[in-house]
């Protein structure tokens, strides 16, 4: 089993990624520059937070245009497990594969502090070792996470229990202080309609150590790794 | 073939939240601006396109802007042709 991390010029989450994975959750992982054209044969791939491409024109814009991230679409197409992470979120909707858009956090500043995420389904593949309801801490670092999309679409998601983590306060509600840009509905998380693509503002891998202040991302990781053996081919 | 100039305006969605409109009109009404009824924010993309005439430097315009240069969900734009030939090396 091996998980790719893309390197777009401008993430800097990209080695937290590979840290949590190989060395927290022991699994192979491997780097994968934007301008590869092949995945290797990776099981799963990371969209790590950063500021690719400097955040030019829009957050996410042009990185949606890299040689590897044609790839990345026919592997999400395919039903290949694809989990973006705060600008990876960003590239993910640029690139259609997530609806809606990123927009500049409602109080104009960059929000760089802890927040408490509310599981609101359990029953994905990067979400199954936590409970429904669960309250899990973990930083966020992001000046676009304010989540927009249309009316007919927001109802879509909360109907199909797509929204995967909503901003909420340390007793789990969602009170306004509660939503640290401005999101719509409280997301912090969606998912795609098949279930196999996450976008997620919060950064689950540098919340996988005690020594990082807390270890609730490191469910996000096991599930998915957990949902890889599952489904792997038999060994021959 | 000639070089046409072609300015690209992209502001956010009416009716969407713009923070930064917002945060600009405070500004001007603390800096004493009164009667400004509203302040949108949004970029300019200035372009010199090679093209045949300015309709088809405009039609080009367009299919950038459709492909990456605005996000439907959030942006609307706006093309103007601010000048015909640009004279070479100009």
């Amino acid at each position: 089993m091996k998980i790719s991390v893309i390197t777009f010029p401008g993430s800097n989450c990209d080695y937290d990624c590979y840290k949590a994975l190989r060395d927290v959750v022991g699994v192979d992982a491997e780097f994968r520059w934007h301008k590869d054209r092949e995945l290797g044969g990776a099981d799963a791939v990371i969209l790590p937070g950063g500021f690719s491409y400097g955040d030019y024109l829009r957050a996410g814009s042009i990185a949606r245009f890299s040689p590897i991230m044609e790839k990345v679409v026919e592997f999400a197409a395919d039903g290949g497990p694809v989990l973006g992470i705060c600008n990876g979120f960003q590239i993910l909707c640029e690139a259609g594969l997530l609806p809606g858009a990123l927009l500049r956090n409602e109080g104009l500043t960059f929000q760089s502090h802890d927040v408490h995420l509310r599981v609101e389904n359990a029953e994905t593949l990067f979400t199954s070792g936590y409970q429904k309801g669960q309250v899990l801490r973990m930083p966020i670092a992001h000046g676009e996470g304010n989540y927009h999309a249309d009316t007919e679409t927001l109802s879509r998601l909360e109907g199909d229990g797509r929204i995967v983590f909503r901003y909420v306060n340390a007793e789990g509600e969602t009170t306004p202080w509660a939503n640290p840009n401005g999101s719509a509905h409280h997301i912090a998380g969606i998912l795609n309609e098949p279930g196999n693509v996450l976008g997620m503002m919060p950064h689950p891998e540098r919340a996988v150590e005690e020594i990082l202040g807390s270890t609730d991302g490191l469910g996000i990781f096991t599930s998915l790794v957990e949902h890889l053996s599952a489904t792997a081919p038999a060994p021959s | 073939m000639s070089r046409h100039r072609v300015e690209v305006l992209i502001r956010p969605r009416p009716g969407l939240l713009d923070p930064e409109g917002k945060a600009i009109h405070h500004a001007l009404a603390s800096l004493g601006f009164q009667g400004v009824e509203e302040v949108r924010g949004g970029k300019s993309v200035s372009l010199e396109v090679e093209a045949k005439d300015p309709a088809e430097a405009r039609e080009r315009a367009e299919e950038m802007c459709r492909k990456l240069l605005a996000n439907p969900v959030m942006e609307d734009y706006e093309i103007q042709m601010a000048g015909d030939d640009v004279p070479e090396g100009a």
